[in-house]
């Protein structure tokens, strides 16, 4: 590698130093959850490094109500949801660090992290929290053919440009995928005045919640068009329109069926990847399914005190979830700085049937009087109704939630309690999905 | 703008700013006008980024002798010079099947002619040893160590940059009109206006049959062949090392798995005849063909972490098959550097070398300018520092600790240097050219807003006028109360017709 041959003339040791119990990677809602926890739970030497200007991380484009029905049992917009958090870190007197990139953490915990102020800061940590979100699949992950024209963005970028920058990003949109962010952006961009022509998914159902599709489509009269996709997109210098087709079970577009659509812009919502290089490059084993990384009960990762939780560890469709899960990391990791966690002699797998796309955690590996009872997250492969999902070990059947209507979409919490894992016939947990007259 | 000049050179690709930058070593005065808003963005931006060894160069052709020629010149002077990434990571030839041995020698020997340094043929053992990914039909191959990576939009705006550094000036958004001959040279209409130059040299790319034509000489046409493309992000899984061609048939060099010089993983690119030279939309059955051709010696590839994919037009002149770089004698005072396809990257320091030749045999002496610096250093890469290197740098200038984009590592620093180059970066894809936002595998989502606001910052524009490319190419439509107040007023309107 040719290096740039500008000379660095400054102090080659420029580097700060710090050391600090916990260093929490993002300041998005499960990075504030994780933080806020671990000082509940009696850690006070705390660091919150966040990219951003400022802490709540997504959620400040998210505008819209809808969050925190589940831990505030109130509606509230994605900022308001944060602020409440944001809030009680600082009460707390979390240190917390904005526009502060992190470049590197390290299998042994040291954090690199950057700024404008302090430049580059080397953290030893006793525990760190990865907490980074994820990013949006683009256009050339799904392989579109087609020109390169402006007015393609996905819709998390759209998001961003209308409510934090207050600019429009297209007038005549086709927004291409049915996940909850594509259904908030069809509402938006036509709320903004922009005309939405069509809420394109290539599966046959939604890739949304229930309450999004009606909220945001039916009540605003914006097609759904399922088992469809764009196959070419035209146009050299804007997006002049897209070719659509419908699609096979293979997802294979079917000749005969394209027609057009005339559009300025094309919005993509297909699907988030948890944003994982930093926990790469730390050794961290990831799951090939989520994306995120492999984790026990504590959300602890298979590199000694390195946790995850939120988005990076698995994409989540309510925040609420995100901040239960990160309040068990937060909490974990200080129990464990303060050596209150027992590890099993032999970790508990927790394994499932095909018709179960993934489960968080896919272990149990410690005990913990204080705890009574540990979800479960999961999530169906595909729309099932009428069913039950079961936890059994050696045959046994420990217990089972049912479900009027599965969706991949939504996810499924199964709690086990601590008295039931006491006595399990065998260090497995086995989870099915059943239909209820089976059952 | 400059309104007469020595020299007019048409087109700011490889081979236009390349000719620029040498043409500045001398008492000239140089003026290149591009159409585009920036350098680099026709034929040089998107290709294989090859600098070839030169083994498979036809000596009979100007495009095989300026190849090992241009190959020399890189190794010599050009990665010394220019603070550009080039990887001597060589490249090999492989036969997949026991009848495609007589090629490789034919290759070998025909290198060894052309006086290509290092090549040797490997046997299989050898080959799985350098590229484990190779596939089992692989049986043996040609190596030629000699054969680099470079970074084309570095090189392209390196060579521009450079020549403004030595006087050279360059237009961009001034788009050539048309020529007329003058008593003393020519009077070149541009979108920015007239300018008197002596002598004109055409590097128009897949435009230079039509600027050719301007001053009468209409006898070649430039046929654009589309090749697409795959580029994958770092973290692939497949480690290719060298550059990897399968062995060449009478019509194609065939579908090329390579690193970049980021360590990206780039295959292609096909070949297909088009009409449009705007036309750079890539297909399905061309992409298809691109993974298949690729599999070929590299069977494992799947479509799975590709994070862009792209198609370029190489501006060919079909009757020859061969660059046309030369002194039109009907038009004393123009020179042709046109048809300039693959090896074009490969070949364009020696083309600059031959067009200053046929300057000075134009004007029968060139006189060196003592001031000539070869060198030219670029913005520092903050990606490329050590943490404690960071550490020093953002000690003196603290907008190098600003993280723009997540994924390459790209600082406010470098994006605000890269539009205050000589040739300033004006467009979004213009900055992710010289310095990589929005390159990585997120595409720009998260940096994209903020690389708008700092070029409307610097440009001193509103956001909304700021261009992905070309004109036309505008990001973002509306302020967003603007729609919102007129519909409002329209709805008000008609109320009051009610």
């Amino acid at each position: 590698m040719t290096e740039s041959r500008q000379a660095v003339t400054g102090d080659l040791d420029a580097m700060r130093r710090e050391e600090h119990d916990l260093v929490v990677v993002g300041g998005g809602p499960a990075g504030l959850g994780a933080a806020q926890a671990a000082y509940d739970e009696g850690v006070d030497d705390i660091v919150i490094l966040e990219r951003d200007f400022e802490l709540g991380g997504i959620l400040q484009q998210c505008v819209h109500p809808g969050f925190g029905l589940e831990y505030f049992e109130e509606e509230l917009t994605g900022p308001e949801y944060a602020q409440q958090f944001i809030e009680n870190v600082a009460e707390r007197g979390v240190d917390i660090r904005l526009d502060t990139m992190v470049l590197e953490v390290t299998h042994d915990r040291t954090v690199y992290a950057v700024n404008d102020e302090d430049g580059v800061t080397e953290i030893d940590a006793e525990k760190v929290i990865l907490a980074m979100g994820c990013r949006e699949r683009t256009r050339d992950a799904l392989d579109i053919p087609g020109s390169r024209p402006a007015g393609i963005f996905t819709a998390g970028t759209a998001q961003r440009l209308i409510n934090m920058e207050g600019k429009l990003p297209g007038e005549k949109a086709v927004i291409l995928g049915s996940g909850d962010v594509g259904l908030i952006m069809a509402r938006h961009m036509h709320l903004e005045g922009a005309e939405v022509e069509a809420v394109l998914e290539i599966m046959p159902y939604t890739g949304g919640i229930t309450r999004n599709v009606v909220q945001c489509l039916e009540d605003f009269d914006i097609p759904l068009r399922t088992q469809q996709t764009i196959t070419e997109i035209h146009g050299n210098d804007r997006v002049e329109g897209v070719t659509v087709q419908e699609v096979d079970e293979d997802f294979e577009p079917i000749p005969g069926t394209e027609y057009e659509i005339e559009c300025d812009t094309i919005l993509l919502s297909v699907g988030l990847i948890p944003e994982n290089e930093l926990s790469i490059d730390a050794g961290v084993e990831l799951h090939s399914v989520t994306g995120g990384p492999i984790v026990d009960e504590t959300r602890e990762t298979n590199v000694e005190d390195i946790y995850a939780c939120g988005n990076v560890l698995h994409v989540h469709d309510v925040v609420d979830w995100v901040t239960e899960e990160s309040m068990i990391a937060g909490r974990s990791a200080a129990r464990s700085l303060q050596d209150r966690v027992e590890t099993r002699e032999e970790p508990i797998e927790i394994e499932s049937t095909e018709k179960l796309r993934y489960v968080v955690p896919d272990r149990i590996s410690t005990v913990d009087p204080d705890r009574e009872e540990i979800p479960l997250y999961m999530r169906v492969h595909a729309p099932m109704e009428e069913v039950f999902v079961t936890l059994s070990s050696g045959g046994e059947q420990l217990a089972r939630t049912f479900e009027r209507r599965a969706e991949p979409g939504e996810m499924i919490t199964l709690n086990v309690d601590s008295e039931t894992l006491a006595e399990l016939p065998e260090p497995r947990l086995e989870l099915d999905v059943v239909q209820r007259e089976e059952a | 703008m400059q309104s007469e000049t020595d020299v007019l050179v048409v087109g700011g690709g490889v081979t236009g700013t390349a000719i620029a930058r040498e043409l500045s070593r001398y008492r000239l005065d140089v003026v290149l006008v591009e159409k585009a808003p920036d350098v680099c963005t026709g034929t040089s931006k998107a290709n294989t980024a090859l600098i070839h060894a030169g083994f498979n160069a036809d000596p009979e052709k100007q495009k095989g002798r300026l190849n090992v020629r241009g190959n020399e010149l890189y190794h010599e002077r050009i990665q010394h010079e220019l603070d550009v990434p080039i990887e001597w990571r060589g490249a090999l030839v492989v036969a997949t099947d026991e009848s495609e041995r007589p090629k490789l020698e034919e290759l070998l020997e025909k290198g060894q002619r052309n006086g290509v340094d290092g090549l040797e043929i490997l046997e299989r053992e050898a080959l799985l040893e350098k590229e484990p990914h190779l596939s089992d039909d692989a049986v043996a191959a040609l190596w030629a160590p000699t054969a680099g990576i470079v970074n084309p939009f570095e090189l392209t705006v390196g060579f521009a940059n450079n020549a403004v550094e030595n006087g050279a000036s360059v237009e961009l958004e001034a788009e050539v009109t048309d020529i007329t001959e003058t008593d003393d040279g020519f009077t070149v209409e541009t979108a920015k206006g007239e300018i008197d130059a002596e002598i004109v040299i055409n590097a128009a790319g897949l435009y230079s049959d039509e600027v050719s034509a301007m001053v009468g000489i209409d006898d070649f046409e430039i046929t654009p062949r589309r090749g697409e493309y795959y580029l994958y992000d770092k973290q692939f899984e497949i480690d290719i090392d060298t550059t990897i061609f399968p062995v060449p048939t009478e019509v194609t060099k065939g579908i090329v798995v390579t690193p970049t010089d980021e360590n990206n993983l780039l295959i292609g690119p096909n070949a297909q005849e088009i009409d449009d030279k705007r036309d750079k939309a890539t297909t399905r059955q061309g992409l298809d063909k691109v993974l298949e051709g690729a599999k070929k010696t590299v069977p494992d590839l799947t479509k799975q972490d590709v994070i862009k994919e792209f198609a370029g037009l190489r501006p060919a002149i079909k009757e020859t098959g061969d660059f046309r770089i030369q002194i039109e004698e009907e038009v004393p005072g123009f020179i042709n550097a046109a048809g300039i396809q693959s090896p074009g990257l490969a070949s364009a320091p020696a083309t600059a070398e031959l067009v200053v030749d046929l300057v000075e045999e134009l004007t029968g002496d060139l006189e060196e300018d003592p001031t000539f610096d070869p060198n030219y250093s670029g913005p520092p890469k903050v990606r490329h520092m050590s943490h404690k290197e960071r550490a020093a740098l953002i000690e003196e200038d603290p907008r190098y600790g600003q993280i723009i984009c997540r994924c390459e590592t790209v600082t406010e620093g470098e994006i605000r240097d890269a539009i205050n180059q000589p040739v300033p970066a004006q467009t979004v894809n213009a900055i992710k050219r010289r310095v990589r936002p929005g390159a990585g595998r997120c595409q720009g989502g998260f940096c994209g807003p903020r690389v708008i606001e700092i070029l409307s910052e610097e440009l001193d524009v509103p956001m909304t006028e700021i261009k992905l490319e070309e004109e036309g190419s505008e990001l973002l439509t509306d302020e967003i109360k603007q729609p919102l107040l007129e519909k409002s007023r329209e709805g008000s309107e008609v109320n009051a017709d009610d």
